[in-house]
């Protein structure tokens, strides 16, 4: 498992798991069907839900106005309220990386992320990576070597390899295979993705297994 | 109508010429020798962009104005009877659309589909299936395959045995090449349920049209066709008012084929509903309702007489796939070696326990392990070199060449023979043998379509389930009509094109590909005859070749590819192509081995693969870098499936304990060894192509490499998998 997630990620299972129950103290309320008016308790800053609240994300460097409920993860919220369906819900618990997305540079499990936590963040998916015609080098990359088969966790795979690469652009196999640890790819993928990952440091790299 | 060709087929330094009959229409097959232009060179996938920048559309992408999201309720479990619903609160939930009861009121395991709903909403869907009252009538039942087998235990159908048929099969006298054995070994061998883990769970998004005639289904399936079938004899439609559409899926291993349950409740919504409906799993349901390879306790014999010759081997195998069976794992024990007496008893252990379905080369990944590490047992106490002993007891010569090339690209020699170290890590090696018999099937129909601007279309009915299907068939066009391979694009996975066969078993490349090839030959034959004039020659003196016809004798008398397309009377021209049965060619059979490297840390017990090099026959190489990429994943699985894997059921609660993709152990990047991949290519005739399939055969003695080096570096065989750590010291001792 990476050990790279925002702060937020403690709460996500408890919020969006029980729906209408009051959340962990600090950050966000639920709001009790009959508390509409009464002031909010000391140590509450804001309240949201469980109905949906309109809410402004930043996504791919551009402002998305949504209306979720709070228990929306921001997953969800790319994938059902935006239509950036390039990021992948696999694992459901941040434990294979397919839903890989960048917050404010760092690779995050989008899945145990709620999305009213992504607000004031920088969002970047794999959408804002690069596009079929003019692809990131890291996605140029995985094409020439083939770091893909049935492509399902390859989005996951590209942010996190962006990632690591974007920090460190000299990153050796190890680094590449530890930025990768919670990427997980059934069809077993891995070689080609470290010589990709290779390729994309050192451009012009001859291709090789590792 | 046929004529008959003379091949020279076979393999480097091993080659003799073969005669079949061909329909006339049919390409000469390829054979040793030829050289083609773009077919055995590595090229990127053709979707690769698509797949790197997440454009790529598959099932779990698909949205379509005004659809519903379906969710499906689950036993909790795992033997009941249902006596009744009470489906009233979910239906007057706020945005919930329809709630069905399903038919079966009898459950046989933990996790069989209850009721369904549909909802503006996966969270309101989710919801209302808190909703759904289901009063059950628990029974006894029973998970673990042991109790299973007992006279006492619980019935998993009715009052049927637990037990099903045994199934014997015999070939000479087992007891007598036992007796005449110089030396016998016997070892029980085990092997856990293993699950597919697509990351691309089932699911489908159905759209019935308002007058409930007509079905479009987008679903993640290895075949297309067999979903269409099934989902039109269960709504009584004719085939053709059905239409299957899978662009892209991720990930199948044999769990993907026909209609499955998901895919008939996301239509029986849509119909309900008049809108379309989708419906995903959730990771857990996908692990215990999907399918699995079904678990195995393999009890071998095994005798060698004095020349390190096989006398007898005896397999008694049983195995439960829950309430599915398919658990045999004689393949590997009847085929791979020569063995005179060779006798196997066979059955499936039902228990209440989710489905198996086929996964990657069913049955054989479990049968090389028991068979491969009996092997090394057995060459260790008659004092047989290991590899020496497999050589004695195979026939096979392309299998031998493969021996000497992996056994060089490995250095087995020196590595067989170092000393182990006094250290507390110890390093072993292993060798296994692989087979499989990946020649395709006839069935399967091409169309390419030239258009007037010069690109080239393949269309079939079949399905890329990541293994390249679409670039492979791009590169068979683009040889036969002499194209750089971005000038044909493959257009796949939609019933509306031509019949193809399910992608499973490593059929895909050797089924499609001899039609594709055929398609393109046709093409350019009706290419040929809008050239001819222009060239002032008869169309049969024209080919094909670096993007333009020209004359075969004279090859400056040339007009590019894309001038004749220009000529095309209407907007485009194209050509079918029928895949034909088989040819009998050089052989059938398609041998590899594998060599793995191991360290082993005889105080912690945890296993470390570091070296895999492969040798596998494909026949035609088509695409030598996905071709590799298949190979890695087939070696990367058997490595998860003899380290980590394993479905852990709760025998007193009956349920599946970790059915998560952190419980349930996967390989993960830091688990991955080197791995040096040889294809060793054989001009076997069989098709017009030569393809045949790497999926299964990458797969099957993976694992019993690993095993097998494990055995070398402590001295102890780990009979059972996964092999963790607490097996790994209990073997040594230290438990």
């Amino acid at each position: 498992m990476k050990p790279r997630k925002p702060n937020a990620i403690s709460r996500r299972s408890f919020i969006k798991g029980a729906g209408a129950v009051a959340a962990a103290a600090g950050l966000v309320h639920v709001r009790p069907a009959s508390a509409d008016e009464k002031p909010l308790p000391p140590g509450v800053i804001e309240k949201l839900g469980p109905e949906a609240t309109t809410i402004e994300l930043n996504i791919n460097g551009k402002p998305a106005t949504l209306a979720i409920e709070p228990r929306v993860t921001l997953l969800r919220a790319l994938r059902e309220h935006l239509g950036l369906t390039g990021t992948k819900l696999v694992c459901d618990r941040g434990a294979c990386g397919a839903c890989t997305v960048h917050l404010d540079g760092k690779p995050v499990t989008s899945c145990m992320v709620l999305a009213i936590d992504a607000r004031g963040h920088q969002v970047n998916t794999i959408e804002g990576l690069g596009t079929p015609s003019n692809m990131h080098p890291v996605q140029a990359a995985f094409v020439e070597d083939d770091a893909q088969q049935c492509g399902f966790c390859t989005p996951g795979m590209v942010m996190s390899v962006a990632a690591v690469l974007e920090k460190n652009p000299t990153a050796t196999t190890d680094e590449i295979k530890h930025a990768t640890a919670g990427n997980t790819c059934r069809c077993g993928t891995y070689p080609h993705v470290f010589a990709a990952a290779l390729k994309a440091v050192k451009p012009g790299r001859a291709t090789k297994d590792v | 109508m046929s004529r008959r060709v003379t091949l020279n087929l076979g393999f480097q330094g091993n080659t003799r010429d073969v005669t079949v009959t061909i329909p006339d229409d049919e390409p000469t097959p390829w054979q040793w020798g030829d050289r083609l232009s773009v077919v055995g060179k590595p090229a990127p996938r053709v979707d690769g962009p698509l797949k790197a920048t997440g454009t790529a559309r598959y099932t779990y992408d698909i949205e379509l104005p005004g659809m519903l999201y379906g969710a499906i309720l689950r036993s909790p479990w795992p033997h009941a009877r249902i006596r009744g619903f009470d489906l009233s609160a979910a239906q007057h939930l706020a945005g919930v659309r329809a709630v069905l009861a399903l038919d079966d009121r009898e459950i046989r395991f933990a996790g069989q589909e209850v009721a369904a709903v549909a909802a503006i909403s996966s969270d309101i869907a989710a919801d209302a299936l808190k909703l759904i009252k289901v009063d059950y009538e628990q029974l006894p039942f029973v998970v673990d395959m042991d109790s299973a087998a007992k006279d006492s235990a619980p019935r998993v159908f009715g009052s049927g045995s637990n037990i099903g048929k045994v199934k014997h099969s015999s070939v000479g006298d087992v007891p007598k090449g036992l007796e005449i054995a110089t030396s016998t070994i016997e070892a029980t061998y085990t092997t856990p349920v293993q699950t597919h883990v697509c990351l691309e769970t089932h699911g489908a998004v159905a759209s019935f049209n308002p007058a409930g005639d007509q079905l479009t289904v987008w679903c993640s399936t290895q075949g297309v066709f067999s979903v269409r079938d099934d989902l039109a004899v269960y709504f009584s439609l004719p085939p053709d008012s059905v239409r299957v559409i899978c662009e892209y899926l991720g990930g199948g291993f044999g769990s993907k084929f026909g209609a499955t349950p998901e895919m008939v409740v996301a239509a029986r919504l849509s119909k309900a509903t008049g809108v379309p409906v989708k419906v995903m799993l959730p990771r857990a349901d996908e692990h215990r309702s999907t399918g699995n390879r079904p678990n195995s306790e393999q009890k071998v014999k095994m005798g060698v007489d004095r020349d390190g010759k096989l006398t007898a081997i005896d397999l008694v195998t049983r195995g439960s796939g829950g309430i599915g069976g398919g658990a045999g794992s004689a393949g590997p024990f009847g085929s791979i070696y020569r063995c005179a007496n060779f006798r196997v008893e066979e059955s499936n252990i039902y228990t209440n326990a989710g489905p198996s379905s086929p996964m990657r080369a069913p049955g054989w990944p479990q049968g090389c392990f028991a068979l491969e590490l009996a092997m090394d047992e057995m060459a260790r106490k008659a004092g047989i070199d290991r590899l020496e002993f497999r050589r004695r007891n195979s026939d096979n010569p392309v299998r031998a060449a493969e021996y000497d090339i992996g056994a060089r690209a490995f250095g087995w020699a020196e590595k067989n023979e170092a000393a182990k170290t006094s250290g507390p890590i110890k390093r072993g090696v292993g060798v296994a043998s692989a087979e499989w018999h990946a020649v395709g099937v006839s069935g399967p129909e091409a169309q390419v379509i030239a258009h007037r601007d010069g690109s080239v279309e393949v269309r079939v009915g079949t399905q890329d389930i990541g293994t390249g299907t679409r670039t492979v068939l791009a590169i068979v066009a683009a040889e036969e009509l002499g194209l750089p391979v971005d000038r044909v694009k493959s257009e796949i996975g939609d019933t509306r094109f031509l019949f193809s066969v399910p992608s499973g078993g490593s059929l895909s490349a050797p089924s499609n590909s001899p039609a594709v090839r055929q398609a393109a030959a046709h093409l350019k034959d009706k290419l040929f005859r809008i050239a001819a004039p222009i060239l002032g020659a008869q169309p049969n003196d024209l080919e094909t070749a670096e993007q333009t016809i020209r004359m075969r004798t004279n090859p400056s008398r040339a007009i590019s590819f894309n001038d004749v397309c220009k000529r095309i009377p209407g907007d485009s021209i194209s050509a079918q192509g029928e895949r034909v049965p088989n040819y009998d060619g050089f052989r059938t059979d398609q041998a590899g081995c594998q060599f793995a490297e191991v360290e082993v840390d005889t105080e912690t017990g945890i296993v470390r693969v570091t070296h895999v090099v492969a040798v596998h026959d494909a026949g035609r190489i088509v695409d030598p870098l996905t071709a590799r990429s298949q190979v890695n994943g087939g070696i990367l699985m058997g490595i998860g499936f003899a380290l980590f894997e394993d479905r852990r059921m709760d025998p007193q609660l009956g349920i599946m304990v970790n059915p998560t993709m952190d419980d349930y152990k996967l390989l993960g990047a830091l688990d991955v060894p080197q791995i040096d991949v040889t294809f060793f290519e054989v001009a076997n005739g069989i098709t017009n192509t030569g393809v045949m399939g790497l999926g299964e055969v990458s797969h099957v003695a993976s694992t019993a490499a690993v095993a097998c080096a494990v055995y070398d570096a402590i001295g102890v065989p780990v009979r059972s998998l996964p092999m963790t750590p607490d097996r790994v010291l209990a073997a040594l001792g230290h438990a």
